[in-house]
Order: structure tokens, then C-alpha cells, then sequence
């Protein structure tokens, strides 16, 4: 080597080192929040839910281990709760996906006024949590809601009927006011990805002789998988650790016909005093969301198909 | 043929109806009862357009002095807050964020994965696994019922989500550009804000809206930190008073109403980078 090329690779060597400065100052402000924000408390919870740890701040912790965890596992009204929060997940993202893909096929297939529909289906997405649950408790307010109201005068009913006190109808009607809110979502993200699909594929296909539903269940469903994965997973997640609505709603009534695993975790942590129960809770949670994330990808991803 | 095609239209016509009815039903059974008085608003079958229409709920929140309900004063204060939480929290999110998503992107360094990979594992945290000891921090340092308690706790979703849709609009700039800006002696700074932040307009444009509707929509941390008017935020002021029969329920409509209208302009104004901040947000996490 030429002492002009040891000194270019020299120069560049530092550069990169340079780079590599400029990098980690550009990066550590996030990251020092981060940190402090997320990767200390989360720390701190796993070892609060191996100890019984009352809310007082001066009350002594006790270590249990994994007792905190096992009480939870053999409690009747643990596995209730789960049950709930998995009927809550699959019928709404069941719901979200198919009503959400409907629309989403309504809207590609340009029915007069398609633009305008797009335009309202950002309204109930962008609608605040809090501001969609108030608006369906008063919808389904016993004394002078909107929909006993519609259905006295549509002649179905007698009487008007307490529907959040029922404990077959309260988790179906917090389930209807959360698609309000997350079914747009979900035909928003589908439409962009119909709409940007190849129409060779669909014309080549109706040339050939294939119907409007084998067209879309043989060639536009599994072009769509990508979208369908990521509208999956992020609804589960979202779903599966629902919160807001059902505080809103019903707030886990009646009788706990409508706790899920988060409000659960809310209860012991905040009200019950029982912060390393809570603390076990939302680890579980955690942990549930990852495998399910994984799971899903597992079954769902194709790498070659992603690349759109 | 051309009579098949106008059957098909008017089907198709058809169909969106319920979906219209479905969007725009609930909306707007909540602005009629903002615009209705107490009375009206307690009838059975109800008044579906109110007979006597009034803003005076509305005024209520905007001139709080002459109001004599706690609903409208509390509103007016709650909507103050989160407008000053939700745009401080974007604003922090958008220039940390910026900075690390560019450096994540474009720089190879060591650990350079292992933090992308970190950031996005930190999405999948929910809060209530982050509440318990960011609670008792918070009240230790008497922090409880602060505006800045939910703007630093806020970060722990924000500031990841702002990072990922970031990186994922810097992907997308030519790397060719930066490299003919680097030969031109621009340095990486001079890089990201002369050349990649300018190109990236509609992602940043798309990020600052995104970070914005989760600052607002928020409600758990709100719910835990604070319960006063110093750092209440709307939804909080929403969740407390809808449980309350005897309060002034057409007064919590129009509070609904107006605590939705922030998010729902911007996101209506914005509604081209609606989808592209929904997969850049998504797909990566």
C-alpha cells in the first residue's frame, strides 16, 4: 500500500467513526427517554409482580415469587376475564375485518358518491375514544336514549329497556360502539391497499371468464394479505388490551360482565390496592400480545409479498 | 348493457346507504342533544331535532364566566389542557424523533439494530404494564395532577411511534441525494435538514398529525395522573361527568362535540397523508 492510500483509508476510517458519533448523539436523546419511559417501569413491574405490594408508599413489599402469578392462574375470575377479553378480540376484529374489507370493496368498486364516502369514514376514525363511548352510553341510555327511543317508535319494543344492565347484551353493545370507531380504520387502510393492486390481474381474470366473487376471492384476497396482516395485528393488539371504551361504557358492568384482562389489571392496581397482583396482570399482557403478534406473522407473512 | 350498467351503479348506490347511516347516525344524535336544553333533551320518545335549538351550551364552555354549571367551566379548562399537552408532546416527539429516525435510517453504527428492533418492541408495551412505577415516581416527585407528568409519561408511545413513521418517510428519500449533498461538503446535519426533511414534508406533515390524535385521544395515563383542573384533560372531564346522572348532559355533548372537532378537522384537512401515516405507522410496528 501507497502511504497515500493508507492515509485516504485512514481518513475514511475516521469519518466513519465520525459518523458513528454523530449517530449515537442524534439517537440518545430519544433514547434516554425511552428508557426512563418505558425499559425502567417495565423492569420495575416484573419485579413488583414477584412481591405483594400494597399501594401505600411506605408499606413494607413482601417477596412471593411467582405466588402473585400462580394466585391469578388457579382464579376462577382470572380465566372469566380472559374469556371476555378473547370474545371482546375475535368478534370485533372478526367484525372489523369483514365489514371493514366490505366497505373497503364498496368504496373501490366507485358507487356514485365514493369519494364523499372515503371523506366520512375518516370522521368516526379521528372521533376521540372517550368522546365515541360517551356518545354511545347516551345512545344507549335506558331513560331517553336513541336507540330505545327508535325502536319504541319503529314499534319493537314496548317499553324502554335498560340494555347496559343486561348481561347477555352489555359486552355486544360495547363491542358495536368500538366497530364505530374501528371498522373506518380498518376500511380506510384496505381501500389504499385495493387501490393500488394491479388491474391487470382483475381484467385478465373477468377476460378469462371468472365471476365478480371468484375475481375477488382468488385474486384480490391474497394480493391483499399485507394489508390484512397489518390491520390484523395492530387491531388485536389494540383490541386485546381494550380499556377505554369499556370504562366509559359500562365501566366493567353489570356484575363484571364486561371486565376485560386490562380493566382487570386497572381494578388491582388502582382500586383494590393490590399493586404487585396488577403488576403480574400486565406482564401477562404483555406477554400474551407478543406471542400473538408473532403467532400471526408466522402464519400470515410471506417475505416476497411485502415488498409493495 | 347500458341499462345492466345503471342497475349495478344504483346497487352499489344502494349499498352505501347503510354505511352512511351507520357513520353519520350516532354524530349526529350528538350534536342535536349539544343543541338541546335540558328539558327537550329529557323526553320520551326523544326530540330527535330539538324544537327549541340553543348554543348556549356551546357559549357556556366559551365563556366560562357566566356559566353556572361545573360542566362548562371544567370543559373549558380540560380543552385548554389538552391543547397544550397534545402540542407539547408532538412538538418534543417531532424533534427527538426526526433526529434519531434519521440517524437509525442512514447511519450504520453499532447497535444500530439492536435499538430499531428495541424501539419497535416497545410498541408493543401497553401502558398498564408502565403505570405502577411511573405512578409512584410521579408521586414522589409531587408530580400528580402536573401538565408535565403526562407529557414526559406520553412519550413512552409517542415517541417510538413518531421514530418508526419517520424512519419509514426517510426511507424513502434517494439515498443518491444525500450522497451528492456529502460531496458538496454538507455535513449530516446540513444533510437532514436541508435535504431529507424538505423531501420528507408530507411524512413529517403526517407524523406531527398522528402524534397529535394519540396526545388527544389518550385517556389511561390522564385518567391515573391527574384529577384536577391544573392538568384535567377532555376525556377525563368526559368520563367523569357522563357517570353522573344530574349533571348537564347536553353541556357534556357539546364538550364531546367540541373536544372531537380538533382531531377530526385536522384529520379531515390532512386526509391524503391519512393513509400513508396509517401503513408508514403500521407496517413497522
Amino acid at each position: 500500500m501507497t502511504t497515500k492510500a493508507i492515509r485516504l483509508s485512514q481518513r475514511r476510517y475516521s469519518l466513519r467513526q465520525k459518523d458513528a458519533q454523530i449517530a449515537w448523539l442524534l439517537v440518545a436523546p430519544s433514547l434516554l427517554v425511552i428508557a426512563g419511559v418505558t425499559l425502567w417501569p417495565i423492569i420495575t413491574t416484573l419485579v413488583l409482580s414477584f412481591f405483594i405490594a400494597p399501594t401505600g408508599i411506605n408499606q413494607a413489599r413482601t417477596f412471593v415469587a411467582f405466588g402473585n402469578y400462580l394466585e391469578m392462574l388457579q382464579n376462577p375470575a382470572f380465566w372469566d376475564t380472559i374469556k371476555r377479553t378473547l370474545y371482546f378480540t375475535i368478534v370485533s376484529v372478526g367484525l372489523e375485518l369483514i365489514l371493514g374489507l366490505a366497505i373497503a370493496q364498496l368504496v373501490h368498486s366507485r358507487p356514485w358518491g365514493w369519494k364523499f364516502l372515503r371523506f366520512s369514514l375518516i370522521i368516526p376514525w379521528a372521533v376521540p375514544t372517550i368522546v365515541n363511548g360517551a356518545m354511545w352510553r347516551w345512545i344507549y341510555s335506558a331513560d331517553f336514549g336513541a336507540l330505545n327511543g327508535i325502536l319504541l317508535q319503529l314499534g319493537l319494543i314496548k317499553h324502554y329497556v335498560p340494555w347496559l344492565t343486561l348481561s347477555s347484551a352489555a359486552m355486544n353493545l360495547v363491542i358495536l360502539a368500538d366497530l364505530w370507531h374501528t371498522v373506518p380504520f380498518v376500511a380506510l387502510i384496505l381501500q389504499a391497499a385495493l387501490a393500488a393492486l394491479p388491474e391487470e390481474l382483475n381484467e385478465a381474470a373477468a377476460v378469462d371468464g371468472a365471476n365478480a366473487f371468484q375475481r375477488f376471492w382468488h385474486i384480490r384476497l391474497p394480493l391483499l394479505r399485507p394489508a390484512i396482516l397489518v390491520a390484523l395485528i395492530v387491531r388485536t393488539v389494540e383490541a386485546f388490551r381494550v380499556f377505554d371504551i369499556v370504562y366509559i361504557i359500562t365501566s366493567g358492568g353489570p356484575a363484571s360482565k364486561t371486565i376485560t384482562i386490562s380493566y382487570l389489571t386497572y381494578l388491582y392496581s388502582f382500586a383494590y390496592g393490590k399493586q404487585g397482583t396488577g403488576a403480574a396482570l400486565s406482564f401477562l399482557i404483555s406477554i400474551f400480545t407478543i406471542i400473538m403478534a408473532i403467532v400471526y406473522i408466522r402464519f400470515l407473512y410471506r417475505p416476497e409479498e411485502t415488498q409493495s | 348493457m347500458s341499462y345492466r350498467k345503471f342497475f349495478r351503479k344504483l346497487g352499489l348506490f344502494l349499498l352505501t346507504i347503510p354505511v352512511f347511516l351507520f357513520i353519520f347516525l350516532p354524530v349526529l344524535w350528538l350534536f342535536s342533544a349539544s343543541l338541546s336544553t335540558q328539558v327537550e333533551l329529557f323526553t320520551v320518545p326523544p326530540h330527535w331535532i330539538p324544537e327549541h335549538p340553543t348554543f348556549q351550551n356551546y357559549l357556556d364552555i366559551f365563556f366560562p364566566s357566566q356559566a353556572a354549571s361545573s360542566v362548562p367551566r371544567t370543559f373549558a379548562v380540560a380543552l385548554l389542557n389538552s391543547i397544550k399537552i397534545a402540542s407539547a408532546v408532538t412538538l418534543i416527539c417531532i424533534v427527538l424523533g426526526s433526529l434519531a429516525a434519521y440517524a437509525l435510517v442512514r447511519i450504520p453504527f453499532k447497535f444500530n439494530l439492536p435499538i430499531q428492533l428495541g424501539i419497535l418492541g416497545t410498541r408493543m408495551i401497553p401502558e398498564v404494564s408502565l403505570v405502577i412505577p411511573l405512578f409512584i415516581v410521579a408521586s414522589r416527585l409531587h408530580l400528580i395532577n402536573r401538565p408535565i407528568v403526562l407529557i414526559i409519561t406520553y412519550m413512552s408511545f409517542a415517541l417510538p411511534y413518531a421514530i418508526w413513521m419517520m424512519a419509514a418517510f426517510f426511507q424513502t428519500v434517494p439515498i443518491e441525494l444525500e450522497d451528492a449533498a456529502r460531496l458538496d461538503g454538507c455535513t449530516r446535519l446540513g444533510i437532514l435538514f436541508r435535504v431529507v426533511m424538505p423531501i420528507s414534508l408530507p411524512g413529517l406533515i403526517s407524523t406531527t398529525m398522528f402524534v397529535f390524535l394519540v396526545a388527544w385521544d389518550e385517556f389511561f395515563y390522564a385518567l391515573i395522573f391527574t384529577s384536577t383542573l391544573a392538568a384535567k384533560t377532555a376525556p377525563v372531564a368526559i368520563a367523569e361527568f357522563i357517570g353522573r346522572f344530574a349533571v348537564n348532559i347536553n353541556g357534556m355533548m357539546a364538550g364531546g362535540i367540541l373536544a372531537a372537532v380538533p382531531p377530526v378537522l385536522l384529520a379531515l384537512i390532512f386526509q391524503r397523508y391519512i393513509v400513508s401515516g396509517m401503513t408508514a405507522g403500521a407496517v413497522k410496528g
